[in-house]
């Protein structure tokens, strides 16, 4: 019997676990999937709990509920790869040899990267959104907050799904007029970016809506160390931004393992294949989800098109065929503006966000890069396809894993 | 678009980036500098040796890489290249800019 070990079993392994299920079975092939926690948490919804939108009910299942029967479920914590040797060592001191190796193991925060940010105000008035318990603090300290400054920041890239910042902001703007007290609050983003996003077309566009929402933007920021004395945030080049609330995105590194094993970057980011998702230093180790160093968005929707294609491949390599140069780096991604609505983008390594409709080419229903209620539906009905479709790997109708050009208006 | 310094001619994109970095020479890199106000010194010219190396053997450049370079550290390069070092500094070493993946 040969062995396929999946390393991390959230939404990327969890994907895996479920298609390859259908295609390596016993006898001749054994599925292990390793994950050191009994919870599978519904990221996205970080964002929403803030802002009491979502409880933590809702964005928190078990992990063991989406692994399918017939897939071995190891909880335990992964110690180390040894790639020379085929096999993962656990923190039992379990040593494990594999065949193929499904390395997603995500991304995580790492505050302890800028100096002050974990000091004597953290989650006092120094707050994450990207991990439960920072979403939750935030949410206890904004429920009675009576205003002041709101610092919404972006130590540096890459991050998970790098437009939550943005959205944060504006759900941040619409809670707050909600609640009669948008006067109170002066809110400011912060970026280490040029401008609000990384491509033309969609940087455009939300600085528009930063504008409208009379959200200041404060780009090229490098941070270099947060004052808990003073409550400032500092940069490199000695600009300082006063705050009452600082809402940062700390750095966002790969898990240590990587390190451990000497198979990560300086971020513990997996050198992967871009287009195969197959390692750059082991033929029989494949990356998807945050853990790679692709340069596509790490985000869930990326995940899932990845799962397609690395599927496919994952069944070339174990019969001996030559793998597909087939991952485009398709992204789409609902962005949540605020007061009932939302934006929608869809691009690839190549296409930048631009106007038009999807996912049928002239027909929409849901429209590109502009605002609407039914993009707001679509983010709020996000949830309900991620547990119900998402993770069992199942194809979503009309959305292929490759992006599609057709209703796009490219110039 | 088409720009030329001391008689040689070169090609940029819309930002002021070399599209080549065969056409660039130090007069070139001298001359970027002074349009953001930078006088070059041997120190600069450190950092600049520097990143076009990486950008020959193909890595992929970040603040945080060329803070860990050995070669100069993010404070110091803030100093050298105020306000967007990385942007200023590969403009100046005629290397594209360094794209944030998202
Ligand atoms: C605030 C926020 C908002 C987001 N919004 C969106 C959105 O709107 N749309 C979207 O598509 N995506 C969104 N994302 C991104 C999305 O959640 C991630 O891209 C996705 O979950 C990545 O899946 P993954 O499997 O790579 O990593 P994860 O789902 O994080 O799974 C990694 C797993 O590996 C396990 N693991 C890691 N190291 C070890 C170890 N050493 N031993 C044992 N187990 C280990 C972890 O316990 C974890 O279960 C958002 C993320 C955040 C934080």
């Amino acid at each position: 019997m040969k062995n396929l070990i999946i390393l991390g079993g959230g939404t990327a392994g969890t994907m895996m676990a479920n298609h390859l299920n259908h295609h390596l079975k016993n006898p001749d092939w054994l599925i292990t999937i390793i994950d050191e926690k009994e919870e599978h948490h519904y990221q996205p919804g970080y964002l929403f709990l803030p802002f009491d939108i979502y409880t933590p009910e809702d964005i928190i299942k078990t992990i063991d509920e989406f692994i399918p029967k017939g897939v071995n479920l190891i909880r335990q914590k992964i110690d180390s790869i040894d790639a020379n040797r085929n096999m993962v060592m656990l923190q039992n001191g379990a040593v494990m040899p594999y065949d193929v190796l499904i390395v997603a193991t995500g991304a995580k925060i790492a505050p302890e990267e800028t100096e002050g940010m974990q000091g004597s105000e953290w989650q006092k008035s120094v707050f994450d959104f990207y991990s439960f318990e920072g979403s939750l603090a935030l949410r206890n300290k904004l429920r009675d907050w009576e205003g002041g400054k709101l610092v919404v920041h972006i130590t540096e890239m890459p991050i998970k799904c790098p437009v939550a910042p943005l959205e944060f902001a504006f759900l941040a703007d619409s809670f707050f007029k909600h609640k009669h007290m948008r006067d109170k609050v002066e809110i400011t983003y912060v970026t280490p970016l040029s401008g609000a996003f990384t491509k033309p077309k969609a940087t455009e566009a939300l600085e528009h809506l930063l504008e409208e929402k009379h959200i200041k933007i404060e780009s090229d920021f490098a941070i270099e160390r947060v004052d808990n004395e003073t409550k400032e945030i500092i940069d490199y080049g000695g600009r300082t931004i006063p705050f009452d609330i600082l809402v940062t995105v700390p750095t966002n590194k790969g898990d240590a393992l990587m390190e451990r094993s000497g198979l990560g970057d300086d971020l513990n980011y997996v050198p992967t294949n871009k287009a195969t998702l197959q390692s750059v230093a082991h033929q029989n180790i494949f990356v998807l989800g945050d853990a790679s160093n692709i340069p596509a968005s790490k985000a869930g929707s990326v995940a899932h098109f990845e799962a397609e294609i690395l599927t496919e491949n994952i069944l070339n390599f174990v019969h001996g065929l030559p793998l597909k140069e087939e991952f485009d780096g398709h992204a789409n991604c609902f962005i949540e503006t605020g007061n009932g609505k939302a934006l929608l983008i869809d691009f690839n390594y190549t296409h930048e966000p631009v106007e038009g409709t999807f996912p049928f080419p002239g027909l929409g229903p849901l429209r590109l890069l502009k605002e609407s209620r039914m993009n707001h539906m679509g983010k709020l009905a996000f949830r309900w396809i991620y547990w119900n479709v998402l993770l069992k790997g199942t194809h979503i109708p009309f959305v292929s894993a490759t992006m599609s050009e057709s209703g796009k208006h490219y110039q | 678009m088409n720009a030329s310094i001391a008689g040689k001619e070169f090609t940029v994109n819309e930002e002021g980036y070399l599209t080549d970095f065969n056409q660039w020479n130090e007069q070139i890199g001298e001359s970027i500098a002074a349009g953001a106000n930078i006088t070059l010194t041997p120190r600069h010219w450190e950092v600049i040796k520097y990143l076009q190396n990486e950008h020959k053997s193909q890595v992929a450049l970040s603040i945080r890489r060329v803070g860990k370079s050995g070669v100069v550290d993010i404070k110091e390069f803030y100093a050298l290249f105020p306000n967007a070092p990385l942007k200023t500094a590969t403009k100046i070493a005629g290397v594209p800019k360094p794209a944030s993946c998202i």
